[in-house]
């Protein structure tokens, strides 16, 4: 029964894939592509790895697909697209991605059987971080460097999109909401925040023993944050507005700290004292989910269209 | 009392299944956005909630039947919205044409 449903959910998944790419429209892909996330995050589930999951299901669905949309949105009505890429040109990409496919295939077959693993050294040293999470374990103190580089690459993406504001109104806030703001989004926006925040603030707590985590927490509050401000009831804060850029930075530049602090209080950069390893996770991981949420609405409110108020 | 209970789970959920189904079919069949907006709805609420409510009976805990029944509530609020917003972007729109 279960091979049955991985098989189905297996060919869906390809199905979507491919009609993602064929789709000739911009708008039906990308609501194709959110599709495709949420089944990504149900195949996921089925594999045993919820955090993947919700982390999918929130950024690669949700988060990624509201971008494309407000991108598309943007672009359209904007006259003539310009010219894709030359058949030679579409060829070549198709014959870079089968390859690369075929190599991943080749790659998983040719594992050895069992895979190796270092699950068992994970688990056996998870009682030092005092976490019972095992993927936040790996996230936060195994791996931290990953996890940190990944932070600040959201930042950087946020400049990028910051950049594209004309000079006169740098520093200016996004526009988000629309002229007249429609009953029912009004109605929504002062409804849903309240469960959403606890929603996020649960997921962001739970996730040191069970799966949650700063993404899916952050991404949870950027969404109330953004339904609030595309119903009107706030207005969106200046790119310069001196408190949005300390909670952007905050995360990134507290684990840095505590990173380098380790030179000093422990074994050397990013090594947590022992004994203070989950209370010092569990901050690092407090700052992080307000940056993340922070950052990822802003990504979507994209650059300024309004000059600053000075 | 168990298998009652089971058994009532099971019928509950098949006719959340079901109402899914009709629902995916309206989607599909039906002429014009705004009758397909109203079976997608339907099945939205009253299958999540029939589902909802099959799966109840099986919750482990106080918090996880609790949890269930937010789940679909706030399926509820968003779909209700999501509904609202599109008919009234299509009423909009058949206006101006």
């Amino acid at each position: 029964m279960m091979v049955l449903l991985d098989l189905a959910l297996a060919a869906w998944l390809l199905a979507l894939a491919l009609h993602v790419v064929m789709e000739r429209n911009e708008r039906s892909a990308i609501i194709a592509f959110l599709a495709l996330g949420l089944l990504l995050g149900l195949v996921w589930v089925r594999l045993a790895a919820p955090d993947v999951a919700l982390t999918e299901i929130a950024i690669g669905g949700g988060g990624t697909g509201i971008l494309l949309l407000r991108a598309e949105a943007a672009l359209r009505g904007r006259g003539k697209h310009e010219e894709g890429a030359t058949r030679g040109g579409k060829l070549a990409v198709a014959a870079g991605c089968a390859v690369i496919s075929a190599g991943l295939g080749f790659a998983v077959l040719a594992l050895a059987s069992p895979a190796p693993t270092l699950a068992p050294a994970a688990s056996d040293a998870i009682a030092a971080t005092g976490l019972g999470n095992p993927v936040t374990a790996v996230l936060l103190a195994y791996r931290a460097l990953d996890t940190l580089l990944e932070k600040v690459v959201v930042l950087l993406a946020l400049v990028g999109i910051w950049s594209l504001a004309p000079d006169g109104i740098w520093g200016g806030a996004p526009e988000v909401a629309p002229a007249a703001v429609p009953g029912p989004l009004a109605w929504l926006a002062r409804i849903l925040p309240p469960f959403g925040v606890v929603i996020g603030v649960y997921m962001f707590w739970v996730g040191a023993d069970a799966p949650g985590g700063t993404f899916q927490a952050g991404t949870v509050l950027a969404a109330m944050w953004l339904l609030v401000i595309m119903a009107g009831l706030l207005p969106p804060p200046d790119a310069a507005s001196p408190a949005l850029r300390l909670v952007l930075v905050g995360g990134p530049a507290l684990f840095l700290a505590i990173a380098f602090l380790g030179f000093i209080v422990a074994d050397g950069f990013l090594a947590y004292p022992e004994g203070f390893a989950k209370p010092l996770i569990v901050a690092i991981e407090a700052a992080l989910t307000l940056s993340v949420a922070a950052a990822l609405a802003m990504l979507v409110a994209g650059p300024a269209r309004k000059a600053p108020a000075r | 009392m168990n298998g009652l209970v089971d058994i009532a789970t099971m019928v509950l959920v098949s006719m959340g299944a079901v109402l899914f189904l009709a629902g995916a079919l309206g989607l599909l069949r039906f002429p014009d956005t705004l009758s397909r907006l109203h079976a997608v709805s339907k099945a939205d609420n009253l299958g999540l909630g029939l589902i909802v409510m099959g799966l109840l009976p099986q919750a482990e805990s106080v918090s996880g039947g609790l949890k269930l029944i937010c789940v679909w509530l706030l399926a509820q609020i968003s779909a209700a919205t999501a509904s609202q917003l599109l008919a009234r972007k299509i009423h909009r729109d058949e206006g101006r044409s």
